[in-house]
């Protein structure tokens, strides 16, 4: 584990080494990911008519790498897409650019280029302020205010308070209206989340979008590409046919064991109460122990993307820390995307609720009823343990889930893999993704992807607005 | 019997509260009212009701250690055996708690066989052992209290059960709901599948509440921010009331006693109690308005006594409301409605008596209205109903319908739009033709605006003035020149004195003579040549120069010298004439009496100008730009863009952007409410402001299908990626269009514009012989 993350923190060095002196090449690799074979994802694209219909309309039949990537799992596509242009294109208090600013501030944060190279072109063609893209402080003193809330919810939502909305929309000359504030907190929280899904599954950089001309190119240096090359200097090519190996064939018979030996534990498990919260704690502690370590010398490159970004050095810590005044635990009883959340984002940005909603039941729902090659398997306690165990990071905690099962069925180099997507996706490289779980189909860990996202943009919702109830309140 | 000695009882009491520890999630009472359940993540308590205030009596939550099972999301009090509550855990746990136990800990019996939240339990209205719970991981369960374990499981094959009631009146049925918007009604002998079940909101349906008398009636509220009232009675379920609140909707109750009112709260934002009632859907009948944050539990005190409301909030407060101290919204609204129509119609709504019984004087004012050329009286009826005890009001509404053409109408603007020339022509046309537009519309302020606009901006070699030049070489210049002068300086006070002081006026006029003096002199040296012979050669060669600076309009200007001149007087003395019904000028005489002395003044400077008519048009940018602003400021948001459209560069720079923009959005906006579809593209196609010309490339896309597979087409191409044949093919030649494509909406054939135009000449049914009448228009 060390010697990968050293090689990787030397990869980077050399890249930067690189950067300086001599332009690489423009393609990493070919495809749309890195990670996944071509072949894999353009052979599996069976989208219905509607979505066909949504992505001619809307990217005048080019499709990016992103959405062939999450094209592997299309019923979910179409939602995403649907509140993907929503939240960009269609109505809403917000104008046009302002949105683009905000998705470029937002995936600044991750250092994600791709998404910020794309939304830096998307802006640039409505052709008003392209000033702005020098940097932030170019931008008006208004969206620069959003600098406090998109820091805070990239790296540590449950820091986010009733303060932090007050002063975004007190009365004054850069104030927010809570419309806005509403807008722009979705677009934070679904470019956060979009920037780890981009990260996780290794998704390559459009090539139309870093070629489009001077001012982008400078912002969007090819060899930035989100990242970590290692794969292409250091990788063993051993795992890149991980069914070879032989000792892989008993992990998925374990874990489909585990499952079924939980089911029927389940019956007469009659764990205390003690006992469910010290599981709860553990495994929250024991997520902090879960650091793919060796980068413990953040150096932020002096990369073009972080002309978006303030205070750089803000980054993720853990909810629960040792030896300090923790946070209160998030009750996720208390305050449900399902009652609240959809109720107070609805009221001030309709119908994004709706699409809001209809993508996380989606992603929450989505199942094949197939765990590698096995048919015909009930997957919805493995997606429980994923989306929770995301959540507990969080600090948010399920009265009625057993956190025992988290340790049960999310082997270590998974929650290492979860850990990374989800807090600092900057970080991930081929060798986590590969790391685990190495019978599935790459579909399959784009779905894990998935649900890693929606996971972590609710939760990021969830402080956001929770905070904004209290301010209302 | 015991109903009776109920409600003449012992129950009285006051609008009190009490301060609880924790936020309460739920609240419960026993039978006798006497005393209340309060439970919540952290508060588990029970609560004696006295005459003057809340006692607490007992407190649930024992032991060291907090435990899950007493983070409670329901709980209810059984309503036959009081010694007996039930709570739902959100961790999935369903406790039974038994007063009666002699030790401090109360709880009696413990299922967890939920795995989810249980968000709902429900004791049997008289079945003493039967337990209902409702949980998120979609199940039912139906306990036996003598047992270890529950007796049936109903999976509602869906999602998360958000609520679950007991027919009061049906032994054996009880309903539940979804959170995918369904309710779904059980019978309890029968946990194989449900008897019967429909959609009944949008979004989640967090409650549901039978009525307490009426056998098939069932109240639901939903995330959509509806109580629907349903009659189960019939085959097919039916909505017959429904409420629109202003938020989520988390309890429905029955009032008790009174058939028609319920009470809701809500989930979010809106921390009220309303009561409904439901044949008054708009307005609550009362409110409930203490709690500061929102309600989560509200439960009738009584179950036969419809004045005692008691709630739980989130602000750790529980309430017990006295319905006399309710609030009436019914009376703090206003009995009397007035709105305008988009025609200019106006719409009055009274209360029947105030509009009968002066019935003389209503007359008369009727008459006041100067278009009111007819009258529909509607009345509403509705039958006095004993049971209803809201005022009874019958409202009289009246509709006032505009006369056509008159100022009430936006027809004015309708018109203006359509015949105002943006662009297409040279300036000056485009002014003149403007000017003409706005004066036969009757708006003489605007036309004179494009006069003067004309003249101003009109470079030296002004077309009027150059063709007057050239006809009335002789004696008539001076006269044409004054009169156009005086014209400028005229518009100049008219815009000025609106805000201005008079004595800024006036320095303003003396001012622009004085520039005018200087500009013009260098003019002359500019144009030296010209000016220092003045004969037709130097018309000549002025026209020259010009031709660099301005070719497009120069030369027509040319063709139609007499055109100009005639219409040119006309316009010039008039706004005189109107000037006491112009709106700004008519407010003070003293406006209109300093403006002869001006007159008369521009007049003498008129020797001067005459030989030097070059202004550079820059100079006049302050002053139309304050017009403009004057304009917009106005709600003439049209006669602002148009002027900037028109204007183009010469003014654009001027006006900061984002002025520019807002300007445009109104105008464009106004256009489209009007269906003004052409001219707000035109309007967005000349502006110049990036965020305006980027409201065209949004939504340009069109969809279409193939012809034979009826699939969408691919974006490539005549040919379809499915079927591969080409698509849209001319009906008539069976080629496949490659430009313009017209088709009938009717029955979607169509072809080459002139083929199906030729054929449609010939014959009136479609080309592709489907045997349809197609339209061409």
């Amino acid at each position: 584990m060390n010697g990968t993350a050293d090689i990787c923190n030397h990869c980077r060095n050399m890249i930067r080494e690189k950067e300086k002196g001599m332009k690489m090449s423009r393609h990493i690799s070919t495809g749309p990911s890195s990670f996944i074979p071509e072949n894999e994802i353009i052979g599996a694209m069976p989208l219905n008519d509607s979505t066909v219909m949504f992505l001619d309309e809307e990217f005048s039949g080019r499709m990016d790498n992103l959405t062939q990537v999450m094209g592997l799992h299309p019923h979910y596509l179409q939602a995403f897409l649907r509140c993907h242009y929503y939240l960009l294109r269609m109505d809403g208090p917000l104008p046009l650019h302002y949105r683009h600013y905000i998705a470029i501030m937002a995936a600044a944060r991750h250092q994600c280029s791709t998404l910020v190279c794309q939304h830096v072109q998307e802006f640039e063609q409505i052709g008003v302020c392209s000033d702005w893209l020098r940097g932030l402080e170019f931008c008006p003193q208004r969206l620069r205010n959003l600098n406090e809330i998109n820091k805070i919810l990239a790296h540590r939502p449950w820091l986010i308070t009733k303060q932090h909305i007050q002063a975004l929309v007190k009365t004054g000359e850069h104030s927010w209206s809570l419309a806005e504030l509403v807008h722009a907190v979705v677009l934070l929280a679904h470019f956060h989340a979009l920037a780890s899904f981009v990260f996780g599954s290794g998704v390559n950089p459009d090539p139309e979008v870093t070629e489009v001309n001077g001012v982008t190119d400078d912002i969007c240096p090819p060899a930035m590409a989100g990242l970590c090359t290692c794969h292409l200097t250091n990788s063993n090519q051993g795992n890149r046919n991980p069914l070879r190996n032989p000792d892989t064939g008993s992990e998925l018979e374990a874990l489909m064991e585990r499952m079924k030996r939980l089911l029927e534990e389940r019956e007469d498990d009659d764990a205390s109460e003690e006992e469910m919260f010290t599981r709860f704690e553990k495994e929250k502690k024991e997520s902090l122990l879960v650091v793919s370590a060796g980068f413990d010398e953040e150096v932020v490159p002096p990369s073009p993307v972080a002309r978006f970004v303030d205070d750089p050095s803000f980054g993720y810590q853990d909810f629960a820390r040792h030896g300090e005044d923790n946070p209160p635990t998030f009750k996720a009883q208390d305050y449900t995307w399902e009652d609240h959340g959809f109720s107070l984002v609805n009221r001030l940005y309709s119908d994004i609720g709706h699409l809001l909603d209809d993508k996380f039941r989606t992603a929450c729902d989505l199942t094949y009823y197939n765990m590698a090659s096995h048919e015909g398997v009930d997957t919805s306690m493995l997606r429980r343990a994923l989306f929770n165990y995301v959540h507990c990071m969080y600090g948010i905690r399920y009265d009625d889930y057993d956190y025992g099962e988290v340790n049960q069925l999310l082997e270590r180099n998974l929650k290492v893999y979860i850990k990374t997507v989800t807090c600092y996706p900057e970080r991930t490289t081929r060798r986590m993704y590969e790391s685990y779980w190495h019978q599935f189909r790459h579909s399959e860990k784009v779905h894990v992807n998935l649900l890693l996202m929606e996971a972590r943009m609710q939760a990021e919702l969830l402080y956001a607005l929770r905070a904004i109830t209290h301010y209302m309140t | 019997m015991e109903k009776m000695t109920r409600v003449s009882g012992t129950v009285s009491g006051c609008t009190m509260f009490c301060h609880l520890d924790a936020p309460a999630n739920a609240i419960s009472v026993c039978r006798d009212a006497t005393q209340v359940v309060v439970a919540g993540r952290n508060i588990f308590k029970i609560y004696g009701l006295e005459e003057d205030g809340f006692v607490e009596r007992l407190n649930l939550r024992v032991g060291r250690k907090p435990s899950l099972n007493f983070s409670c999301a329901d709980v209810m009090w059984h309503q036959m055996e009081e010694n007996l509550l039930a709570t739902a855990a959100t961790n999935g746990a369903v406790v039974t708690w038994n007063l009666a136990r002699p030790c401090r800990n109360k709880q009696e019996q413990l299922f967890t066989e939920h795995k989810r939240t249980v968000n709902k339990v429900c004791f049997h209205p008289t079945e003493v052992n039967m337990l209902l719970s409702g949980s998120q991981d979609g199940f039912m369960k139906c306990f036996d209290l003598r047992k270890k374990e529950s007796v049936s499981t109903f999976s509602g094959q869906s999602e998360s059960v958000r609520d679950v009631q007991f027919s009061i009146k049906d032994y054996f049925t009880f309903a539940a709901s979804f959170e995918n918007g369904n309710v779904q009604l059980w019978d309890i002998r029968r946990p194989d599948r449900y008897e019967r079940m429909f959609t009944a909101h949008t979004g989640p349906v967090f409650c549901c509440d039978w009525h307490p008398e009426d056998r098939g009636w069932l109240a639901t509220g939903g995330r959509d921010k509806m109580v629907k009232v349903w009659d189960m009675s019939t085959n097919r379920v039916k909505e017959i009331y429904c409420v629109q609140t202003i938020a989520s909707v988390a309890r429905v109750k029955w009032r008790p006693e009174r058939r028609y009112h319920l009470a809701t709260c809500s989930m979010m934002v809106d921390h009220n109690i309303y009561v409904w009632d439901v044949r008054r859907p708009f307005i609550p009948f009362a409110t409930f308005e203490e709690h500061k944050d929102v309600t989560t539990g509200i439960v009738w005190r009584h179950q036969h006594d419809p004045y005692f409301l008691l709630s739980g909030s989130k602000d750790s407060t529980l309430y017990q409301h006295m319905f006399k101290d309710a609030s009436r919204p019914v009376d703090r609204a206003n009995p009397e409605g007035l709105c305008f129509g988009l025609f200019g119609d106006l719409a009055f709504a009274a209360k029947e008596s105030l509009m009968s019984a002066p019935q003389s004087v209503g007359d008369v004012g009727r008459k006041t209205y100067p278009g009111g050329d007819r009258r529909y009286p509607i009345f509403f009826f509705k039958k006095p109903d004993v049971t209803e005890q809201f005022a009874q009001v019958s409202s009289a509404l009246s509709v006032f319908e505009s006369e056509a053409g008159s100022s009430v109408g936006m027809d004015w603007f309708i018109n203006t739009a359509q015949s105002y020339l943006l662009s297409g022509k040279p300036f000056a046309e485009l002014c003149e033709h403007n000017a003409q537009v706005a004066k036969r519309l009757n708006r003489p302020q605007e036309s004179t605006t494009w006069t003067m606009l004309r003249i101003m901006f009109s470079e030296p070699a002004n077309p009027s003035l150059s063709s007057n030049h050239n006809l009335n070489k002789s004696g008539n210049l001076p006269l044409v020149n004054s009169v156009a002068f005086d014209h400028k300086t005229f518009t100049f006070t008219l815009f000025l004195a609106a805000r201005k002081s008079l004595q800024t006026v006036y320095e303003d006029v003396f001012l622009c003579a004085e520039n005018e003096e200087t500009e013009g002199s260098e003019g002359q040296a500019e144009y030296l040549f010209g000016d220092a012979e003045l004969d037709d050669d130097d018309l000549y060669s002025m026209e020259h120069d010009n031709q660099a600076e301005e070719p497009e309009y120069l030369l027509p200007q040319e063709a139609f010298p007499l055109r100009h001149e005639i219409m040119d007087h006309p316009s010039a003395p008039e706004p005189v004439q109107e000037k006491p019904e112009s709106p700004h000028v008519s407010g003070s005489e003293a406006e209109s009496t300093c403006l002869t002395p001006m007159e008369s003044f521009s007049l003498i400077s008129v020797s001067q100008l005459l030989f030097s008519p070059h202004l550079p048009p820059k100079f006049f940018c302050p002053i139309v730009k304050e017009m403009l602003c004057y304009y917009a400021e106005q709600g003439d948001v049209q006669m602002a863009v148009s002027v900037l459209i028109v204007l183009g560069d010469r003014i654009r720079k001027e006006i900061d952007e984002l002025t520019q923009e807002h300007w445009y959005m109104s105008y464009i906006d106004l256009l489209q409410r009007f269906e003004l579809w052409n001219v707000s593209n035109e309007v967005i196609k000349l502006s110049t402001c990036g965020a305006i010309m980027c409201l065209n490339q949004t939504s340009t896309t069109l969809h279409i299908n193939c012809s034979n597979c009826k699939r969408p087409m691919s974006n490539k191409g005549w040919i379809c990626d499915r079927c591969h044949q080409c698509a849209s093919v001319c009906a008539v030649c069976h080629h496949v269009v490659k430009g313009l494509f017209v088709w009938c909406q009717g029955c979607s054939h169509g072809g080459h514009l002139e083929h199906v135009m030729e054929w449609l000449k010939q014959s009136k049914h479609c080309p592709a012989g489907c045997g349809h009448l197609c339209e061409y228009t």
